[in-house]
């Protein structure tokens, strides 16, 4: 198997709607042999992404859409998602770790897509996010 | 509640409430609200104080969960109480690290670790 995937799909604000295309995803990396952690690491990243498009962005409106689009091969993932809500500022997230958020239930996504993504870019004013990793990208090591 | 819609399995150790965490993925939202009610009622309803969640079998969970995870942390300081974490797999406990709440929440290595620490 050596040809990209590549697959688009537009889903309405329900995180549940987002799990389906998480699953292929997921079963594409795996058919290309990507290792757990690189599985993982996207999986979660997905999550992570597909929730702040829907429930920041779009603000759990069920008639406006995510628009998902993929590639897959060999050697790295990509994933775009565009919601069409009002956009943000990602430079204006507050670093959960500090003292003041951490105990904060929420605001640790962009964090994690951050350290578990090579790439991570918003476009069109916060509505647009982007996702690279490579196959074996090394994660950060994490002491005991 | 029937038993195959629970999101955790309530054993009692030796005045311990160890709470095991039923799901391979805690990532979808409404299964994490789910999961939330359950933790929350353990000590809401239930008046349980020394409470082990025990993540023998989970293999993802997001950043939702992680939510759900501090309150219920700070649900169990103020009714007086301790919560401990225990047998978190490698790719989760990195997950607790990188956002650091092994600095808020008590891990433990695994469930005999975890019943020393709030027992």
């Amino acid at each position: 198997m050596n040809e990209p995937v590549e697959f688009a799909a537009s889903i309405p604000s329900s995180l549940r709607e987002g799990l389906a295309l998480q699953d292929r995803i997921v079963q594409v990396m795996e058919r290309f042999s990507y290792s757990a952690r690189d599985v993982f690491a996207v999986r979660l990243s997905f999550e992570e992404g597909l929730a702040n498009a829907i429930k920041h962005g779009n603000q759990l409106d069920e008639s406006k859409l995510v628009r998902i689009s993929c590639r897959i091969d060999g050697s790295r993932m990509r994933v775009e998602m565009r919601d069409q809500g009002a956009g943000f500022e990602p430079d204006a997230v507050p670093d959960p770790t500090q003292e003041e958020f951490i105990e904060r239930p929420t605001g640790r996504g962009l964090l994690l897509m951050r350290v578990y993504m090579d790439h991570c870019e918003f476009a069109d004013g916060g509505r647009c996010l982007i996702m690279e990793r490579e196959r074996n990208s090394p994660l950060p090591v994490m002491d005991d | 509640m029937s038993k195959s819609d629970r999101r955790i399995d309530i054993e009692e150790i030796s005045g311990v409430t160890v709470a095991r965490l039923l799901e391979k993925k805690i990532l979808d939202e409404a299964n994490i609200d789910a999961l939330g009610q359950e933790l929350f009622a353990l000590v809401d309803k239930d008046g349980r104080k020394k409470i082990v969640l025990d993540f023998t079998l989970v293999e993802y969970l997001s950043s939702a969960a992680l939510g759900k995870l501090i309150t219920m942390h700070k649900k169990t300081n103020t009714a007086g109480g301790k919560l401990a974490l225990c047998s978190i797999q490698k790719d989760i406990l990195d997950v607790f690290k990188i956002t650091q709440l092994n600095k808020v929440l008590t891990l433990c290595a695994d469930l005999d670790d975890a019943l020393k620490k709030v027992g």
